[in-house]
């Protein structure tokens, strides 16, 4: 807590240090000329209400805004709202079942109309609307009703207390979009707006001049725009297309663009491109964390339909003694090497962050220990045979292990199993197409919630800066089964009582630093089991032009989120 | 040949539907999700609830049927309702899950960029293929002939996403003469415009240039060869008719079968657009339209531009055999 | 596909039953045709290479040296290492087998539907219609989609019988074989319709030639050029379709090495590690260039008229 608190106040001077060098003279709107941003995945719509996407939600954010934004250190930020409600100020209800924002004075569409709390009330409606098929509905999760108390004022009711209650209207993911433009196109009708869907009129920085799904887009400086010297660009090209090492090269090499995002490719490449001078490599850390899944259920195809519920134990993995040689066999230093570079770091915490809520428990898996793994399963019983397999009461040591195509994946596959091979534990790697894997197709045998394996690899995180939804995750009602339609999120399948016990406790309470003990319980209860075993905390490695100044990247919001501060370093 | 074309055309209304239903049921039965690539931070309830306003969940026939009619009925409407002014009253257009636009105005969005790099490399293509062609038949053997063989065969083993980048490499990053990313927003309407425009699309033109001559000319020297033997060869020759009306006259005429059946394959393919290429150079046409919307489950724009490529082949494959029996006056369908 | 000289037997098995000396005729004008001589055994080479190469070079391309990743040619590792210090010689055999088989399969896959549909709907007027039609089916055939299905509905099965391997190979091998058949089917078909009405044909039918006997005698001899022409096209296609199918990110996993695979994975490394690129391009361009003047030489050999000069 204290931290957060340092970070506001250095940010807080930051701001003061650009606020004075805007000041001297050449603070116009537009002087800056044309911004050239690349996203190598191009977004098919503005409208992050009818697609989830990254490059959606981020493309959007230059035009519409929410009332509150992450910053780059995650810290909630009052964005169209004059200030964060809580409970001090009065703004958050003492019972938690209610906050009430003002909207900042004066704020106006881009078409010159001005922002009313209708607007705010409207997007609700339209997200929640059952028809609409809303990408964002759970932001809206557990909330009775919006209700416009008069132009400036919104009061957000919920049906229960809300210990964290700025998830609805606040970050990329859920903005206001105007109530004039989208009237018509409530629920069905929504696909029937490709105009307001290309080009939502916001109160942003920018205006959308042409729209090309998939392709390009183009936008000018919002006239209308609060803040008078901002955007320091008149112009934006925002182009899609094309692959991470490309996009990378267009603003490294051949300084072609401004800023790419999301480099996914081999840091070596990536440093040495860097080293031609042109721009700069960033990154930054949110709460991505690329993870081992240790199946607590039996996967034998012989179990028929009962096949991986958790009526049928897994035969060794419910031990955790094997997990934890698993885990100690993996140099994870050498994964984030190899695969991430500046873009990885050595995580031993499914929940690595914010830095209140990570734990320091389980640190010792940051080293390497293939002896100690050995010694583990040596002194529980399993003995390595001719074949240099561990054996056990006639159960051998050998698991299939698998991921979604990706070749870092691969590569991280391909080490494992190496070092798996050294502490006496056979390893089958197995891939499967992203879109399969991640399909959640109820006929497809290869989805990661049927994890029809012994070990799933894959990356999760949680959006905004509260873990309550995420740890719940593990309870023991989201292990998927056929009864859900193999839906859930307790992919390992792991079940207690008492981890139970302490969502239900995160759910009710209210102070940041018991929520942060709380999370650092559950977490560290995870950690012991061995079903889940963390490698790498991941970050989104984006690259800017060495003239591009004001670029301030975060996970925990777009990349985007400060494009009004962006300019032409001198 | 009149009547032959017009049961050919007729005929080609069921073989399309056939077809377009084959492709739907491969489309739908692969295991796609539109909503595989959202981030795994939407729940699944949601993720349902986008899949059932998508309409994923109706039985595949009833989503069939509904795509035919509003490929059939709703879009011809709704054209000609734009063309001619005329008010009829158009149903739901075909919508694109990822866009949740209609997909005919993509296509036509893409059009333009495809047309002018892919159709522009092909003729590039043709017209270097067919002079390579003739010539090393001609000279069998000699150097041009081993250089010609050579060059388009190491041309056509180069994956395009090797050569694409090893250009982009030594003309954008090394030489920086030449834009390594297609600008599809650039307006051609000046001299100086038409420069820029010539520059950026040198690289992609070259590259798909390459793989069409390398194929071209080898099936039209292959031909060659074997008319340039043939009994009425000698015959023109010993009547006394010039070496070059004998060659560029009645041999080629004689070898161009299988040569236009090449070629006439082809030509869908330009509106296929070129995956691999436009993707290295981000010309986002409708290569790259169709591979996205395969990544992303989108099952009415596959489907859409599928069905498009579909009614090309089978045009442009009665193309070819018309073409047949005017080449070949001996060739009689009838 | 193992043996070198599958190609020739091959494609004559299906021409005629042609007496002794009329064969050693056809080696005879083969071996005058140095480019052929030298594809030859180059394309030997290459497979001696690639099947037999692991037994002399037994270092497991799987096995990650990870201390010695991304270094350049040397003793040990004479092509260098990747990323992951796999052994790159060992790699492009391993890869080499699989390029090879994929090739050489799917180019016998095509050239036999293609020259037994071509010539099946050029001679016989009742089945062109119904068999140019399938074409059309075929190849309006969207690729990706197609293998994603066979990859869902058949991967298990196959993989249960053959292994993870076995299973996705066969599966690659057929989606690529099947859909590479069209072109050599319509260019076939084309000039047997135009063979059809020549004089020598007239003749033979007016003399009660059975068509079976009129398709091997008179008319396959006389579409063998292009065929051998697909033929060379063909194997660079399969190979090249692979590696675009990696690129697309499907095809064969990532840990599974092919020559065209490993050239894309290295694309990215043209400036850093040329070296990578040079390896698997120079592989395939190379068996390309072989196999078509193989396939240059056949023809020549096998066409009387030259034979006679």
């Amino acid at each position: 807590m204290r931290r957060l608190k340092t970070l506001l106040l250095v940010t807080a001077a930051t701001a003061i240090a650009t606020g004075t060098a805007y000041a001297d003279g050449h603070e116009k709107r537009g002087r800056d000329g044309e911004l050239k941003i690349i996203y190598w995945q191009a977004p098919s719509t503005l409208n992050p209400y009818l697609s989830g996407g990254t490059k959606e939600v981020e493309s959007a954010s230059m035009v519409l805004e929410s009332l509150a934004r992450f910053d780059n250190t995650g810290k909630l930020t009052a964005w169209l709202a004059d200030g964060i409600p809580t409970v001090e100020n009065g703004g958050v209800a003492k019972d938690l079942t209610s906050i009430t924002w003002k909207l900042k004075d004066g704020v106006k569409w881009s078409d010159g109309s001005a922002l009313t709390a209708n607007d705010a009330v409207f997007t609700w409606k339209y997200c929640t609307d059952p028809a609409g098929g809303c990408a964002q509905a759970s932001y809206f999760d557990g909330v009775k009703n919006i209700e416009a108390v008069n132009d400036q004022t919104i009061k957000i009711t919920f049906t229960g207390p809300k210990p964290f209650p700025y998830t609805a209207l606040v970050g990329s993911e859920s903005p206001i979009i105007q109530a004039a433009q989208f009237a018509d196109c409530l629920g069905a009708k929504a696909p029937e707006c490709t105009t307001a869907n290309f080009g939502p009129i916001g109160t942003g920085p920018f205006v959308v001049d042409e729209f090309k799904p998939n392709d390009v887009i183009q936008l000018s400086a919002n006239d209308q725009y609060r803040d008078a010297g901002k955007p320091a660009f008149a112009k934006v090209l925002f182009k899609g297309g094309g692959d991470a090492a490309s996009a990378a090269r267009s603003v490294l090499e051949t300084a072609e663009f401004d800023y790419a995002w999301n480099l996914q490719i081999d840091p070596k490449l990536l440093s040495s491109m860097e080293a031609k001078g042109n721009g700069k490599v960033v990154t930054a850390f949110g709460t991505s964390v690329e993870r081992l899944h240790i199946n607590q259920s039996n996967p034998d195809p012989a179990l028929g339909d009962e096949r991986a519920t958790i009526k049928h134990p897994h035969p060794f993995l419910t031990d955790p003694r094997i997990g934890q040689a698993l885990s100690m066999a993996i140099d994870r230093a050498l994964l984030v090497e190899v695969g991430y570079g500046s873009g990885g770091q050595v995580s031993c915490n499914v929940l690595p962050a914010p830095a209140a809520y990570a734990s320091t428990a389980n640190d010792s898996c940051k080293t390497q220990d293939i002896a100690g793994a050995n010694k583990i399963l040596d002194d529980a019983g399993w003995v390595k045979g001719g074949d240099g397999v561990r054996t056990k009461d006639g159960k051998r040591l050998s698991v299939t292990y698998q991921t979604s195509t990706n070749a870092v994946r691969q590569d991280t596959q391909a080490l494992v199993k190496q070092w798996w091979s050294e502490i006496g534990v056979e390893t089958e790697l197995r891939n499967i197409d992203a879109s399969v894997f991640f399909g959640g197709d109820p006929a497809s045998p290869d989805t990661f919630q049927k994890f029809f394996a012994d070990i799933e690899m894959y990356t999760n995180n949680f959006a905004g800066v509260d873990p309550e939804a995420y740890m719940a995750n593990w309870r023991c009602a989201e292990i998927p089964s056929p009864k859900s339609q193999w839906q859930g999120a307790n992919m390992q399948r792991f079940c207690s009582a008492e981890y139970d016990a302490l969502v239900d406790k995160m759910s009710q309470t209210a102070a940041l630093e018991d929520r942060a003990d709380l999370a650092k319980q559950m977490n560290d209860m995870l950690m012991k089991s061995y079903s889940i075993i963390p490698l790498i905390h991941r970050g989104g490695v984006s690259a800017h032009a060495n003239s591009l100044g004001g670029v301030k990247i975060s996970d925990w919001d777009s990349e985007l989120w400060n494009i009004a501060d962006w300019h032409r370093a001198k | 040949m009149l009547n032959y074309t017009i049961r050919r055309l007729f005929l080609a209304i069921p073989t399309l539907l056939f077809i377009s239903l084959v492709i739907f049921f491969i489309v739908k039965l692969s295991p796609s999700d539109p909503t595989a690539n959202l981030p795994l931070t939407i729940p699944p309830e949601v993720r349902e609830k986008i899949r059932e306003s998508l309409g994923v969940n109706q039985p595949l026939l009833v989503q069939f049927g509904l795509w035919l009619k509003q490929l059939m009925i709703s879009e011809p409407l709704y054209w000609t309702n734009q063309y001619f002014g005329t008010e009829f009253e158009v149903g739901q257009r075909i919508i694109s899950y990822q866009t949740r636009s209609p997909v005919m105005d993509i296509v036509i969005q893409r059009m333009p960029q495809t047309l002018w790099v892919v159709g522009t490399a092909y003729l590039v293509g043709i017209l270097i293929a067919l002079p390579i062609g003739i010539f090393s038949a001609y000279r069998q053997y000699s150097i041009f002939d081993q250089a010609g063989t050579f060059v388009s065969m190491i041309g056509f083993s180069v994956p395009p996403f090797f050569s694409g980048v090893l250009v982009i490499v030594i003309f954008s990053v090394q030489l920086g003469w030449l834009p390594s990313i297609y600008d599809t927003t650039h307006i051609v309407d000046s001299w100086d415009s038409f420069v820029i425009q010539f520059k950026q699309m040198i690289m992609p033109v070259m590259v798909l240039a390459l793989q069409t001559t390398a194929q071209i000319s080898r099936f039209l020297r292959a031909s060659m060869l074997d008319n340039l033997n043939q009994d009425y060869v000698r015959t023109a020759r010993a009547k006394g008719l010039s070496e070059k009306i004998v060659v560029l006259v009645h041999v080629l005429r004689n070898s161009m079968i299988p040569v236009i059946t090449v070629i006439a394959l082809g030509v869908p393919t330009i509106f296929g657009g070129a995956i691999i290429t436009e993707q290295v150079f981000k010309v986002n046409g409708l290569g790259q339209l169709l591979i996205i919307s395969i990544q992303a489950g989108d099952v009415p724009t596959v489907q859409t531009l599928t069905f498009m490529f579909a009614v090309l082949i089978v045009l442009f494959n009665l193309v070819a055999d018309v073409l047949y029996g005017l080449l070949d006056p001996r060739i009689r369908y009838d | 596909m193992t043996d070198s000289s599958a190609i020739p037997t091959e494609v004559t098995d299906d021409l005629k039953r042609p007496a002794r000396a009329q064969w050693r005729d056809v080696w005879d004008q083969f071996k005058a045709h140095k480019g052929a001589l030298v594809g030859m055994i180059f394309f030997v080479f290459i497979l001696i290479f690639v099947i037999l190469g692991p037994y002399v070079w037994s270092i497991d391309p799987t096995y990650i040296d990870i201390r010695a990743r991304n270094s350049g040619p040397s003793l040990e590792h004479p092509f260098g290492t990747d990323q992951l210090g796999r052994d790159s010689f060992a790699r492009m055999m391993a890869g080499g087998q699989v390029s090879m088989a994929v090739g050489i399969t799917a180019m016998l896959l095509a050239l036999l539907f293609g020259t037994l549909i071509g010539v099946v709907a050029g001679y016989f007027k009742s089945l062109d219609g119904p068999l140019m039609r399938l074409t059309d089916l075929f190849l309006a055939l969207p690729l990706l989609p197609l293998l994603l299905v066979t990859i869902m509905l058949f991967r298990e099965s196959l993989s249960a019988q053959l292994g993870p391997e076995g299973g996705i190979f066969i599966l690659m091998v057929s989606a690529i074989g099947i859909t590479s058949w069209m072109q050599t089917a319509r260019i076939v078909r084309g000039d047997v319709l135009a063979l059809k009405e020549r004089e020598f044909v007239l003749a033979a039918r007016s003399i009660g030639t059975p068509p079976r006997r009129m398709i091997t005698r008179h008319i396959l001899p006389n579409v063998l050029s292009p065929i051998m022409v697909s033929a060379t096209l063909g194997i660079a296609n399969a190979i090249i379709t692979e590696s675009a199918l990696s690129f697309l990110g499907l095809g064969f996993p990532p840990d599974f090495p092919t020559w065209g695979r490993l050239l894309f994975d290295s694309v990215d490394y043209l400036q850093q590690y040329p070296e990578r690129v040079i390896w698997p391009g120079l592989a395939i361009s190379l068996t390309v260039l072989s196999v078509n003047y193989i396939g240059d030489g056949l023809r020549d050999a096998l066409d009387p008229r030259l034979r006679a000069r």
